[in-house]
């Protein structure tokens, strides 16, 4: 094994050999003879392996080639038709389908207004007063019983202040607290992990939307500003309503799909 | 005893026809009609429409006198005017909905002879339909983008399409190849196509273009060249008309009409008068020109030398025109209507305000006597053809009205919206005759077939509909 650079050393200090380029150009002219002749004399696993090597340099060099060929050649360039035909009267009448996106647009709004969405889980399975609430005794002697704690995955907003622990009926313990969730967009195919902003809705009743739990079926607002959506007429799309999918409170993360 | 008047028969152009005859007040229609005939001496009997103060006789003359509260005193003038001798019969039932375009219907068009049915579509490609079975007969493909206009050549041989890219291609109806060269040379797409008429020009060699580079250009098919190249719009040009006389005629977003002599192309006039975009353009020659030779009596008959045909088309052109002069109807985007008098001056006829919004297609009635507007205010409006009166208005699309077509009587009218439908109308009574739903999606073009047989319309929803009575 060389011990140090001494041949780079040496080409510093004096410069190559003089015959070195013609040596190379012989090696390099004779290095096909020399694996042609390789190629053929070994035999048994080394032959297999040389093989197999030499076939995937080989499909890798004619993809190159190929690629190569590909960008020498111009392509002609297929434009297809545009869709959405109009005729020709429609053609400077760029505002034709405001109307319609406007209906639609109405339509989504009093949607909202009932409250319904076409979501992805429909049903979901109620949950219990007693499944969804530890009772916690108080007292010197542990003998109220009016406090409950949260044994689901919550939401608290930034801006939320405890009330003084006296009186605090709920407890929303911290360690299943959430405050971002991981959202899919369905015909994006992708997902983005994203702020919640709120929770729109939980199927199992009022008092749990307003404590902010996430169950499976919940709907929940997140903030999509990032994704770069835009409305109809222009303007960014700041929150969105997506249903959380999994059981939170099992797994850890909330995963969610959007609702578009 | 019946009560008795003295009138004055007279024809539209105030000429005076027969003696003061004493009739009595109570006198039908149909009475007045045989009188009429009895006094011009016709051979077969003409059905006739009577007037009395611009005002069309219903029931009898003495109801129309007491409406009007005419004088029994003075002799009372009664005007006449023939009626189409024939009969359409409105358009009720779908006979058949023909797939095969790929994207949206643009334009549909019958062939003068009312033989022939074509349209443009969204998928680049030109059908050609088979009437009597109701079938696809061809599809010519050879555009590179949207087909926006189809038009037959006047004596139904041969057929234009324009298209989005600028290009325009002329095929032959009866192989579906295509002849000559495709016409290039407009920059942007073609708005409207119009062919020289056929009483000028027997062989229907040139053609008129407009497109939304702001030129028009006159084609020679048969070389494949352009001819003529009439500048002058500053905007998109909407609209362009062959007019009978020799002129064309174009409409421009730049707010003016043009007219061009049709020989050397030269600028004749300028109209001005509108505050917006000029949408369409009407002549009440329209019909005239487009049918060409044929009529009520000629459809059925399959081949005309060209002799023969050209002696028909001049013929009716000249009766049917008269003594009158080839009257101008423009629709705007300021929601009013001009007629204007472009073959003699520049100066506006009478102006036309009512509709709400912008108007998108004009419509001289076969007689000339009645104009019809569409516009996107949802409603159509009747207005006269000679002064410009409003006469009524026919309500009852729930969308905006984008196309209109007269049946070839003049007594019927279909038209088709963004409703998703097409209603047929009908113009005496200014009522709603049929509703033709069906389609799933906007209507964009509809046509009437110049024999009355069949209505076509197609839309958004890329099927073609053929309606029969």
């Amino acid at each position: 094994m060389p011990q140090n650079e001494f041949i780079e050393l040496r080409r510093k200090r004096y410069g190559y050999r003089f015959d070195y380029f013609e040596r190379m150009r012989k090696k390099k002219a004779r290095e096909g003879h020399r694996r042609a002749s390789f190629a053929k004399k070994v035999h048994g696993l080394r032959a297999k392996l040389y093989h197999k090597k030499r076939y995937t340099e080989k499909v890798e060099m004619q993809k190159k080639i190929k690629m190569h060929e590909e960008r020498k050649n111009k392509q002609k360039v297929l434009d297809s038709v545009p869709e959405g035909a109009v005729p020709a009267y429609l053609l400077d009448r760029e505002n034709v389908s405001h109307a319609k996106i406007l209906s639609q647009t109405i339509k989504q709004k009093r949607k909202e207004k009932a409250g319904k969405w076409n979501v992805p889980i429909p049903k979901v399975k109620p949950i219990s007063d007693d499944e969804m609430f530890r009772v916690i005794r108080t007292g010197k002697r542990k003998k109220k019983q009016w406090k409950r704690m949260v044994t689901k995955a919550t939401f608290v907003g930034d801006g939320f202040t405890r009330k003084p622990p006296k009186y605090e009926r709920f407890i929303r313990p911290m360690a299943l607290r959430f405050k971002k969730a991981h959202v899919v967009h369905p015909e994006l195919k992708t997902t983005f992990y994203l702020d919640i902003l709120r929770v729109k809705k939980n199927p199992s009743g009022p008092l749990y939307t307003s404590l902010g739990v996430v169950t499976k079926g919940t709907i929940i607002e997140v903030n999509v500003s990032d994704l770069g959506l835009v409305t109809p007429s222009g303007k960014v799309i700041w929150g969105k309503y997506a249903q959380v999918t999994n059981n939170p409170e099992n797994d850890g993360v909330i995963n969610a799909v959007l609702l578009v | 005893m019946t009560e008795t008047i003295i009138c004055q028969f007279q024809t539209i152009d105030n000429e005076k026809t027969g003696p003061e005859l004493e009739i009595p007040k109570n006198i039908t229609i149909s009475q007045l009609q045989i009188l009429i005939n009895e006094l011009l001496k016709n051979e077969e009997e003409i059905p006739y429409s009577f007037y009395v103060n611009d005002t069309e006789i219903t029931d009898t003359l003495l109801k129309t006198m007491e409406e009007q509260k005419t004088s029994t005193e003075q002799v009372l003038t009664i005007i006449y005017q023939p009626q189409a001798i024939f009969r359409v019969r409105a358009v009720s039932r779908c006979t058949s909905s023909l797939a095969g375009h790929t994207e949206a219907i643009l334009n549909v068009n019958f062939s003068p002879n009312g033989k022939q049915l074509a349209s443009g579509s969204g998928d680049s490609t030109v059908r050609l339909w088979d009437l009597n079975t109701e079938t696809p007969k061809k599809t010519l493909e050879g555009h590179s983008n949207w087909v926006l206009y189809v038009s037959f050549s006047p004596d139904g041989k041969k057929l234009a399409s324009g298209g989005m890219s600028g290009d325009i291609i002329i095929w032959s109806v009866e192989t579906g190849e295509k002849i000559g060269k495709t016409l290039t040379g407009h920059s942007k797409w073609i708005t409207c196509l119009s062919w020289e008429p056929f009483h000028c020009d027997p062989t229907c060699r040139r053609l008129v273009s407009s497109s939304k580079d702001g030129t028009s250009r006159v084609w020679d098919t048969v070389n494949s060249t352009c001819d003529l190249l009439l500048s002058g719009h500053t905007k998109s040009v909407t609209c362009v008309k062959w007019g009978g006389e020799g002129f064309i005629y174009t409409s421009s977003q730049d707010c003016t009409i043009k007219v061009w002599s049709a020989k050397d192309g030269r600028l004749v006039r300028s109209l001005e008068g509108h505050g917006h975009w000029v949408n369409t353009m009407a002549l009440n020659t329209d019909y005239i020109i487009r049918t060409g030779p044929f009529d009520h009596k000629t459809f059925q008959v399959d081949s005309l030398s060209e002799e023969e045909s050209k002696k028909l088309a001049i013929e009716k052109y000249q009766s049917t025109k008269g003594n009158r002069t080839e009257k101008l109807v423009t629709g705007s985007d300021d929601f009013t209507l001009i007629l204007w008098d472009p073959t003699v001056n520049n100066k506006q006829v009478a102006r036309m305000t009512g509709h709400r919004q912008l108007i998108n297609q004009v419509c001289f009635s076969p007689d000339m006597r009645i104009i019809a507007s569409a516009s996107f205010d949802k409603s159509i409006k009747l207005w006269d053809g000679n002064k410009g009166d409003f006469i009524g208005t026919l309500f009852g699309h729930v969308g905006a009205v984008y196309q209109i077509s007269f049946s070839s009587d003049s007594r019927l009218l279909v038209s088709g919206s963004k409703d998703s439908t097409a209603k047929v109308w009908d113009i005496k009574s200014k009522k709603l005759l049929n509703d033709l739903p069906g389609h799933s999606d906007e209507v964009y073009s509809v046509d009437w077939s110049p024999d009355g047989q069949r209505v076509a319309t197609g839309g958004k929803d890329r099927i073609l509909k053929i309606w029969r009575f």
